[in-house]
């Protein structure tokens, strides 16, 4: 008898946090997000007409709601890094392409980010870069931000690496990254610095022409 | 990794360029993509239900058929479409596990032709999405379980037995299914009805008969006829103890038969006999005795042997162990609760039968479980209250786990109804299988008889009857494997009875003392065969098997050739009786004449057992005229 009005409270306990759940998706899916037209996307971006259709099938269908949370990011980040935790890179990267800080990305702000980081100048990527760098976006890159990235990207490597990371090589790295990019030694890095650093950097610039076929 | 991931690497790909200015070394090389990036419409075509779908949607699985080249080889030029030969409405489900990622198991389709789906198209059940998982998974065991279940039905009850079994696992096979041989069948239900007398005669030996002259007291029929039912329990003892010998001995795994349930049963059955023997005529240990004797109580269950739906209850009260132990564990919590508040709400009345709690354990029993005997009431108005609420809730604990109890019953008992049923339907349906397989050999056979084997020459193609290019190629097949084998095919019948006057034969044979090389083979008795072989191989003679030469030596021989002592009855039975004795019997001919080697035929069985194979005479035009030539 006694185990029977148990089992009756319990379920009745259980119901309460899944409605409010449920509630919780029915309004996520309310909030449909549609982009603004083809021709105007295309004007503002790089893409073709074509390349912007084939990219809104692809985030359409995974992202039927029309936009996409942080915790949908990371989990798509942490599939293409199994090897070690990709999430607070994929913090940053999300704030990055989030231009509006509303805490979602559109189409409209994955187009961009995209159309620059692809289609841009040397000159724009360097900015979406530097941005990138630049966690609370007041315009300069302290150590401790790049501090903060690096260890983001070390952890994607995960724990098995070879050579084995012994020792603080994060915070080495950001040293050797310092010395480089800080010209006038004031323990910060400023965008004018940060572009003229990289554009002296050989090999870097080499490198930047890679990605653009990605697409 | 997840489809729609595919979607997001070339983003994130791009996104590697904030990684540019930290890097210590340069970037390797991206992969060079030398098909176009446009997207394109493929169409499919599944059984004339054509498809039309996005390249990239079937790209997002490479590892599957649509996804990766494997696909190409179902390109049709003329038509520029993808043709798949297989189930149209199946590849619905198919194609949307490409475009949602998600697969789904539709619930009306059979759940083997989903998997053969799958399969064919290259992907793996585990990824069905959770909504549909359960279902499947439902359906695959229950299927599975149906599936081993014939199989087992199959191989258990009506195989034959292999020919050379020991006694050991005929006995066994006896005990196991008495319905194979008349004796099985008598010895299980004498056991039977030994059960039966000895239960009966257990009930009725307490039954009061009436007393002896001058005696007062009413005896029990026991007492009374001692001896009559010491003389019946004896023998049911004796045919029990026989019977578990034989049992014992014939298992294949003594160890596991004696673990068993009904092993144990047997031997609880008949123990306490032989402790009575053994004890002494002791007034203190007879007490002891008596109780012993409630054992043979036990033998009512070796009707569990005897009966199916026995069985099956017993199984299904194995199967519902967690339910059962559910119900006992609440029932025990509750009669607990409510023996205490009953024993303290009667405390005070005087002469209360409420003496102890484990004293109220009875009467909260009895009100839960309704019966309500009536020999412990309360008397005060709380243990009255608390009374109707025991009864109230004990009404409730016990209907809740017998539902399952019930469903499960169900389920077995229906299952085990099926299983009866297609044991019944199995007998038929294998009997129309077999009628079917020696339909085919029986065309074979037929189709060389008709001198198939000439259809080369244009005239004799005529009395051909119209045969599909596929039967041809069949029965050219067939043929090779006889040449290759130097045996041929015949039937089941004539192997019989040839294998039986194989036999006659051979001994007539030696009787008459031939020459020593010929002989008779037959694969059917392959001791025999091997002498002879190893005979043969010693003269050295081979026998040309080709057909035109066979033509030759035939047609010598039939101007040459006598009467045959043993063969001729042998020979004039039927026409396709021939044994090997004649090919032999070319042998010892030849072996006067120089003739073109050959191979010596071998006595090895060609594969198949449905066709066994036997060397024979396959002209069967010609071996009308031979009959009377092979003799020597």
């Amino acid at each position: 008898m006694g185990a029977v009005v148990g089992t009756l409270t319990m379920q009745t306990r259980q119901r309460q946090p899944s409605r409010d759940k449920i509630d919780d998706e029915l309004e996520m899916t309310m909030v449909c997000h549609r982009p603004e037209g083809l021709e105007q996307l295309e004007a503002q971006t790089n893409f073709t007409k074509q390349e912007l259709q084939v990219l809104y099938r692809g985030f359409k269908n995974e992202c039927p709601s029309g936009v996409v949370n942080e915790e949908t990011f990371k989990h798509i980040y942490a599939q293409f890094f199994p090897h070690g935790d990709a999430s607070t890179y994929a913090h940053y990267l999300f704030n990055a392409f989030d231009t509006g800080n509303n805490g979602s990305i559109k189409f409209e702000d994955f187009v961009m980010g995209l159309s620059t980081l692809l289609r841009g100048t040397v000159r724009d990527k360097l900015e979406w870069t530097f941005h990138l760098y630049d966690i609370n976006k007041d315009g300069f890159i302290n150590k401790e931000e790049m501090t903060e990235i690096v260890r983001a990207i070390y952890d994607m490597m995960g724990k098995y690496t070879y050579p084995a990371l012994k020792g603080d090589v994060p915070k080495q790295h950001v040293d050797t990254f310092f010395e480089k990019m800080d010209k006038n030694k004031d323990g910060v890095v400023t965008l004018e610095e940060f572009v003229l650093a990289c554009q002296e950097d050989e090999n870097m610039m080499k490198s930047m022409q890679l990605f653009e076929n990605v697409m | 990794m997840a489809a729609g991931v595919a979607t997001w690497l070339p983003f994130a790909r791009a996104a590697a360029v904030g990684w540019l200015p930290l890097a210590k070394k340069t970037m390797p090389k991206p992969p060079v993509d030398k098909k176009s990036r446009n997207d394109e419409i493929l169409f499919v075509n599944v059984s004339g239900l054509r498809f039309q779908t996005w390249k990239n949607t079937l790209d997002r699985y490479p590892d599957t058929l649509l996804g990766s080249s494997e696909k190409e080889f179902f390109f049709n030029e003329d038509t520029q479409e993808y043709f798949f030969d297989r189930d149209p409405e199946m590849f619905r489900h198919i194609l949307n596990f490409y475009r949602t990622g998600k697969l789904h198991y539709p619930r009306q389709e059979c759940i083997q032709a989903f998997d053969e789906e799958l399969a064919f198209y290259g992907i793996v059940p585990d990824i069905i999405g959770d909504c549909c998982m359960e279902e499947y998974r439902d359906r695959k065991k229950e299927n599975q379980e149906r599936l081993a279940e014939d199989t087992e039905a199959e191989m258990a009850t009506d195989t034959p037995l292999p020919p050379h079994s020991t006694s050991r696992e005929r006995l066994w096979r006896a005990f196991e299914n008495p319905h194979t041989s008349t004796m099985a069948l008598v010895f299980y239900y004498v056991t039977g009805f030994f059960i039966a007398v000895s239960v009966i005669a257990n009930v009725v030996e307490t039954v009061p008969c009436r007393p002896l002259k001058g005696s007062k007291k009413d005896l029990p029929c026991g007492e009374k006829y001692s001896l009559a039912f010491f003389c019946m329990d004896t023998a049911c003892v004796l045919i029990f103890t026989f019977e578990y010998l034989m049992r014992l001995f014939a298992a294949p795994s003594r160890c596991k038969f004696m673990r068993s349930v009904m092993s144990v049963i047997d031997v609880v059955a008949i123990m306490p006999y032989y402790i009575g023997l053994v004890m002494p005529e002791n007034e203190d240990v007879s007490g002891a005795f008596v109780t012993l004797r409630v054992f043979r109580v036990f033998r009512i269950f070796k009707f569990s042997r005897h009966s199916q739906g026995l069985r099956i209850l017993g199984y299904t009260l194995k199967s519902c162990a967690s339910e059962l132990g559910f119900l006992l564990f609440s029932l025990t919590m509750a009669i607990i609760i409510f023996a205490t508040v009953m024993f303290y709400a009667e405390k005070g009345t005087k002469g209360t039968n409420f003496t102890s709690i484990p004293a109220s354990f009875w009467y909260t029993i009895v009100t839960m479980t309704t019966l309500g005997y009536g020999d412990m009431v309360p008397n005060t108005i709380a243990g009255k209250i608390f009374g109707s609420i025991c009864s109230l809730s004990g009404v409730l604990v016990i209907a809740l786990p017998v539902p399952v109890i019930v469903s499960n019953f169900s389920r077995i008992y229906h299952q085990n109804q099926r299983a009866d049923k297609m044991r019944a339907q199995q007998k038929v349906r294998l009997a129309r299988i077999r009628l079917a397989k020696k339909g085919t050999t029986n065309a074979f056979l037929q189709y060389k008889e008709e001198g198939g084997f000439q259809f080369r020459e244009s005239d004799s193609a005529l009395c051909l009857k119209n045969r599909s290019s596929f039967e041809h190629q069949h029965h050219h097949l067939l043929h090779c494997l006889e040449k290759t084998t130097n045996h041929e095919f015949t039937d089941e019948l004539t192997f019989s009875e040839m294998c039986m006057t194989e036999s006659v034969g051979y001994r007539t044979s030696r009787s008459t003392s031939i020459s020593s090389q010929q002989g008779v083979t037959t694969s059917c008795c392959p001791r025999r065969a091997k002498r002879r072989a190893i005979r043969l191989a010693n003269s050295t003679v081979s026998v040309s098997r080709g057909s035109v030469q066979e033509l030759d030596t035939l047609q010598v021989h039939k101007t040459s050739a006598g009467p045959q002592s043993s063969r001729s009855s042998l020979n004039a039975r039927t026409e396709d009786l021939k044994l090997n004795c004649e090919d032999r019997d070319f042998t010892a001919a030849i072996i006067s004449i120089p003739t073109p080697p050959a191979n010596t035929p071998d006595e090895s069985l060609p594969p198949s057992p449905a066709i066994p194979g036997i060397l024979r005479n396959s002209r069967s035009s010609f071996t009308h005229e031979t009959v009377k030539i092979s003799s020597l």
